[in-house]
């Protein structure tokens, strides 16, 4: 019994100090959240809006190289990006077209939607690119698959 | 095996109408003349995410049902509705819109289409201030300066620039393609030398050429066709442009109004508007009023960010003002293949192009009150009819909250993120492939969708799923009013 509690504190114990290293650890960055098309998208949409192509194409977030140094983060390791309108897990991947610092390219579908801003101005078009934002390593966190996305966000389907 | 010539393509709004296509056992087996997309939509329509059976949700899970079951249920949902909303209709034809809208009246719904999420600040601007446009053969044939301001036609309209614009052999302007592939291959030169030098002196980054500050090329000044480009990052069509201006993000509107007092010969007391040098500026100002045939195609990163119907607003003026100097056009790169159709269907039948309110028993036309995602914002819709479209994916997600806990119907060729999150799903034939009809492309130009296959068995048209709805809305009406 009094082994248990021995190991249970122990175990307690460690779990803080690894959620405190995480938090010293983790570095943020603010940023400038753009949206768009990508031909690898439009290509996967036309497959199927279910199919691989589709799903490994929208579920990632272009990144300046030095961006991703100051993250302390590699080609395809997983962000979390938050803005005021809600987070998501993607993965972060090495831009192209570099430099554009504190810009990040999320393609259109429903992980860019998870985090963009709904207001319309009065005009109905919500403001879906240039929203500020900041993300974070997040190489332990999955990128959720769409059932398991709309499932988190709207309970249903 | 048969070849089918002159199809048109029904993916994006450049309707590329000069497919040809290799049909072999009611198969595409080949796709000629066609881009990445429009590939992958005739060869892979037909894939394993295709819906073949009207499903009905029942217990939380899908069912398989009959068409006259899920034809009835839909009905039923829709004549019930105080506030339905009926969303989607631009790939579609325009013979599927023309029935929704009849939908919309008798049911007294909200219908609207994709430009409200696209284009939809263009077309606000557009009846404030104007559009001087042509048709796009006539830029294909005389237009000497080509502008994209936040658009990327090398992905999202892949065949523009070969078709329409500076890659295409016009009648009075040849095709710039020769320069831009020795261009081209210079870059992934220099690419491929950069990565040979960093595995030489390993870990000494050899930094990529800052593009925010490069002066106007001399290259800017040929007589041939020239191609500029602006937007908020580098896109392979900036990389192909003559000149690539990178404005800071939500600073379109100022860089607008600053080429606007440019063309004027007015001076401008700052350094750089948006992160761009004054003078590199009135480098391009000079371009644009000395071009004999200017064209302005602007996308979504004008009506998607800061400022967005009033960023129109500045692009009209500005080609206003051009035109005061020389011959200037502008136009929008319209998405979905058939969005001008869908604009254009609802303007003739309501009197508006989008947004459009029914409820009172007349067409009520206010975007931002009427406008589908401003209904969905409020929660007041109470039923959700959705044709060939997916706004699970494409709206922000708290529109998205409230849509899906509306009973929410869905006419779709293919399983999504909506037909996912749907109550009632009707498979559908594919308009362009499965089904003939009529769209438009991005300069109101109306051109013939081929049928060029037969649909799965018990498979049917959008139009005439739309019209049994209609047909069991009405009697279901009538019954009730004795």
């Amino acid at each position: 019994m009094l082994g248990f509690k021995i190991k249970f504190e122990i175990s307690r114990r460690e779990n803080i100090t690894h959620q405190g290293e995480e938090m010293v650890e983790k570095p943020k960055l603010k940023v400038t959240l753009l949206t768009g098309r990508t031909i690898e998208q439009g290509v996967g949409k036309e497959k199927g809006k279910m199919s691989k192509d589709y799903i490994e194409n929208v579920s990632v977030c272009y990144m300046d190289p030095e961006d991703m140094k100051k993250l302390g983060i590699k080609d395809k390791t997983n962000i979390l990006v938050s803005t005021k309108y809600g987070s998501i897990v993607v993965r972060a991947l090495k831009s192209k077209r570099a430099p554009h610092p504190g810009k990040i390219f999320i393609p259109y579908g429903p992980w860019a939607n998870a985090v963009t801003d709904p207001e319309t101005h009065g005009i109905g078009m919500p403001s879906l690119k240039g929203i500020p934002a900041e993300i974070e390593p997040a190489p332990n966190k999955p990128v959720l698959s769409l059932g398991e996305l709309l499932k988190q966000q709207f309970r249903k389907g | 095996m048969v070849v089918v010539k002159a199809v048109t393509c029904p993916v994006c709004g450049s309707l590329c109408d000069d497919i040809e296509l290799t049909i072999e056992d009611n198969r595409v087996i080949k796709v000629k003349n066609g881009c990445a997309m429009c590939e992958a939509k005739f060869l892979g329509y037909n894939g394993e995410h295709r819906i073949l059976k009207p499903l009905i949700r029942k217990n939380g899970e899908f069912v398989e049902s009959s068409m006259d079951e899920a034809i009835r249920k839909a009905a039923e949902i829709l004549a019930e509705a105080n506030y339905p909303v009926l969303y989607g209709w631009s790939s579609t034809s325009c013979e599927a819109i023309r029935v929704g809208l009849e939908l919309a009246e008798e049911i007294g719904g909200v219908i609207d289409n994709t430009a409200t999420v696209c284009h939809g600040p263009s077309i606000l601007s557009i009846q404030e201030v104007g559009i001087p446009s042509c048709t796009l053969g006539q830029i294909r044939h005389r237009a000497d300066l080509i502008i994209y301001w936040g658009s990327n036609p090398w992905s999202a309209h892949p065949r523009h620039l070969e078709r329409y614009t500076n890659f295409s052999e016009g009648r009075f302007q040849k095709s710039a393609w020769r320069g831009y592939i020795a261009k081209i291959r210079a870059l992934i030169g220099k690419k491929k030398l950069e990565r040979a030098f960093k595995r030489i002196f390993f870990k000494r980054e050899i930094s990529a050429p800052p593009h925010l500050r490069r002066e106007p090329p001399p290259t800017l000044h040929k007589e041939e066709r020239k191609l500029i480009v602006i937007d908020v990052r580098k896109t392979k069509t900036a990389e192909m442009a003559d000149y690539f201006i990178q404005v800071e993000p939500n600073k379109d509107y100022e860089l607008l109004q600053a080429f606007r007092a440019l063309v004027r010969d007015q001076e401008l007391d700052v350094d750089e508007v948006a992160g761009v040098p004054v003078e590199y500026l009135e480098e391009v100002a000079d371009v644009m009023v000395n071009c004999n045939f200017g064209a302005l195609f602007f996308g979504l990163g004008l009506t998607m960010s800061s400022g967005k119907l009033r960023n129109i607003d500045a692009a009209l003026s500005l080609i206003r003002d051009l035109n005061a100097r020389t011959k200037f056009v502008i136009m929008p790169m319209r998405g979905h293949f058939n969005v001008t159709g869908a604009n254009t269907v609802f303007t003739w039948q309501t009197g508006y192009p989008y947004a459009v309110d029914f409820s009172l028993g007349y067409p009520r036309y206010n975007p931002g009150e009427t406008s589908v995602v401003d209904v969905l914002l409020r929660g007041e819709s109470d039923a959700a009819l959705v044709v060939a479209s997916d706004p699970v994916a494409n709206f922000p997600r708290k529109a998205v909250e409230h849509l899906v806990s509306n009973p929410l119907i869905v006419i779709d060729p293919h399983m999504n993120a909506t037909a996912q999150m749907a109550d009632i799903i009707f498979p559908s034939a594919f308009v362009g492939i499965e089904t003939s009809g009529t769209a438009y492309r991005m300069d109101h130009v109306p051109l013939p969708l081929k049928k060029v296959v037969e649909p799965p068995n018990g498979i049917l048209s959008d139009e005439e799923i739309l019209r049994r709805i209609l047909r069991e809305v009405r009697r279901i009406k009538g019954e009730k009013a004795g």
